[in-house]
């Protein structure tokens, strides 16, 4: 009983070790590439003979580099966006937890039945949108379809509703005004909500590709992701380049990810468990 | 005016923004595309022709439609079960465990949330032909023979399916972690203590009080493999979902009409029609959740 435990055992971490080299390695090789030159990519050996950075020089330094102005976009659009959000979502979170109104359970009905309305199909009249205002290649254009995520107003009514009346109550006899209880008062309590919602939608917005690859045509427009596949499409057999912009590309969101790992799996247990 | 009068305008104040965000960003351009799919839309030329319902016969006419939309439910009947079942037996071979566990769910989680564009390229170029690519390093290696991988219309599509199911496995096996967590120890143990064997225990306790998460996972999965668009724009050649259209999926369909085709009015009724598949995925689902799910 007791040896069949331990083979079972034994068998768990063989299985779940072998998974984890298959969900790391093409990372490793991706950088192990992006360290060779280009006749090197031709030969497979697993480790380069005289690893440089130079393609790392190439493409974030050499004439005509675009990668350092599609990563200030991106880190311009992903704050952005993760600001506004923040800010909305928790403000409308507190209101539909804290209030009462009419028409309350209709307008938290009508934000959660937004989540069904796929990308795909709101991004032509986005489009269309985009164009009469002038907002293409712009960072607005890029950002407002996410300034509000649905997602986040259903995550932060959850933690906000929470909150005890009282300590509401006692601020409002205390004579703050609505918005300072909000900003001053329930804010503060809800930072771990917070921090999750942030992270998520930081991710999120790095990560997008649909809307801004249409919105934004023109390349000192691009964001990361958006000019990695337009450089990789016209790099050819230049796979040492491309693995280096996909390096690059993924570098904030592995340090974002090293750095708060517990919320994200937090965030991601949650939308699993219905809040 | 009465405090509760008082109390409802600030609550109105507040919401102000969002309800004109929500109405101007997400109702509106979808009422207004449904109301264009019905005319001769075009960015083009300024024409506003009532057509009926010729945009949709058009799609439907459309061999390449036909092979998208065969392609997308492809996607989503394999991706989603193979994900799910995966998945499912991931996190109980890590509810196992005692050592390690957060390490291997950490790394896990990796592919998930690094962008899909990068991994993307990243798997293209392990899938390359001789003597480029990995994979087929490796095949050879172990005296395999070679794959075409991302080249042929028969495998194509599944090795863009398996990097996708590779990038949503640990979002998955998260998930189901966080389910088997909520099972109550008392439970177990009682069960235990009465003799139950590890293998009963798993199937009458911890997989039925799992249903609820798997039948939501179901949903979400099904969805977002029906949605399949940014690894097939960029694993397929000139992002065109080939070869021979043996890759391309519903979205990507829409996005070529819409903006290389600048068809406006076609690639609306395209993407309505995707969207009542979602949904009709959607509400099946719930039903079935609504009704087996009252533990």
């Amino acid at each position: 009983m007791t040896r069949d435990r331990t083979l079972a055992r034994t068998g768990s971490y063989v299985v779940l070790t072998l998974l984890a080299v298959a969900m790391v390695f093409p990372f490793f090789w991706m950088v192990l590439t992006s360290l060779k030159d280009a006749t090197e990519i031709f030969q497979l050996r697993l480790f380069p003979t005289d690893p440089s950075l130079d393609n790392y020089a190439h493409i974030l330094l050499g004439k005509g580099a675009r990668f350092p102005i599609w990563f200030v976009n991106s880190m311009i659009v992903a704050i952005a966006t993760t600001s506004s959000v923040l800010f909305f979502d928790s403000l409308i979170g507190y209101t539909l937890a804290k209030f009462t109104f009419p028409g309350k359970k209709l307008i938290f009905l009508l934000i959660i039945s937004t989540l069904m309305i796929p990308t795909e199909m709101l991004v032509i009249p986005w489009y269309a949108l985009s164009r009469a205002m002038k907002w293409g290649n712009t960072y607005w254009g890029i950002m407002f379809p996410g300034m509000i995520s649905a997602f986040g107003v259903f995550l932060m009514r959850q933690f906000m509703s929470t909150l005890p009346d009282d300590l509401i109550d006692a601020a409002r006899i205390d004579g703050r005004s609505e918005f300072s209880i909000f900003l001053f008062v329930a804010l503060p309590l809800v930072t771990p909500a917070l921090a999750t919602l942030a992270i998520f939608n930081f991710v999120g917005n790095w990560n997008a590709f649909l809307w801004p690859l249409i919105v934004a045509s023109k390349p000192k427009m691009f964001t990361i992701p958006v000019g990695l596949a337009n450089f990789s499409g016209e790099a050819g057999s230049d796979w040492h380049l491309i693995m280096t912009g996909a390096t690059v590309a993924m570098v904030p969101l592995v340090i974002v990810f090293l750095l708060f790992q517990k919320q994200i799996i937090r965030g991601i247990a949650m939308t699993g468990l219905k809040g | 005016m009465t405090l509760a009068k008082k109390r409802a305008m600030t609550a109105y104040a507040f919401l102000l923004i969002p309800l004109v965000f929500f109405i101007a960003v997400r109702f509106g351009p979808m009422l207004y595309m449904m109301g264009r799919s019905l005319t001769d839309w075009s960015l083009l030329r300024k024409t506003n022709l009532f057509l009926g319902i010729a945009n949709f016969a058009a799609v439907f006419s459309d061999p390449a439609f036909t092979a998208a939309m065969v392609n997308t439910l492809r996607y989503a009947l394999v991706g989603a079960p193979v994900v799910i079942a995966l998945s499912l037996a991931i996190a109980l071979l890590l509810n196992g465990i005692t050592r390690g566990k957060g390490l291997y769910r950490l790394i896990y989680v990796l592919p998930y949330i690094t962008p899909i564009v990068a991994v993307s390229w990243v798997w293209r170029w392990i899938f390359q032909t001789p003597p480029l690519g990995l994979a087929n390093g490796i095949l050879g290696a172990l005296g395999l023979p070679a794959q075409e991988f991302l080249n042929s219309p028969n495998s194509a599509l599944y090795s863009i399916l398996g990097v996708n199911i590779w990038v949503e496995l640990g979002y998955c096996v998260t998930i189901f972690l966080a389910g088997i967590q909520t099972v109550p120890t008392d439970c177990l143990e009682a069960a235990r203590i009465d003799g139950a064997s590890e293998r009963k225990v798993l199937s009458r306790i911890i997989l039925p009080l799992l249903v609820p998460i798997t039948f939501f996972l179901a949903i979400m999965q099904g969805i977002q493999f029906l949605r399949i668009f940014t690894p097939v724009y960029n694993m397929s050649s000139q992002a065109m979902g080939g070869p021979l259209n043996s890759t391309k999926s519903a979205a990507l369909y829409i996005y070529q009409t819409a903006f290389t085709k600048f068809e406006m009015g076609k690639a609306a009724a395209a993407s309505i029609i995707l969207f009542a598949l979602i949904m009709a995925v959607t509400l099946i689902q719930v039903r079935f959740f609504d009704k087996k799910t009252n533990y």
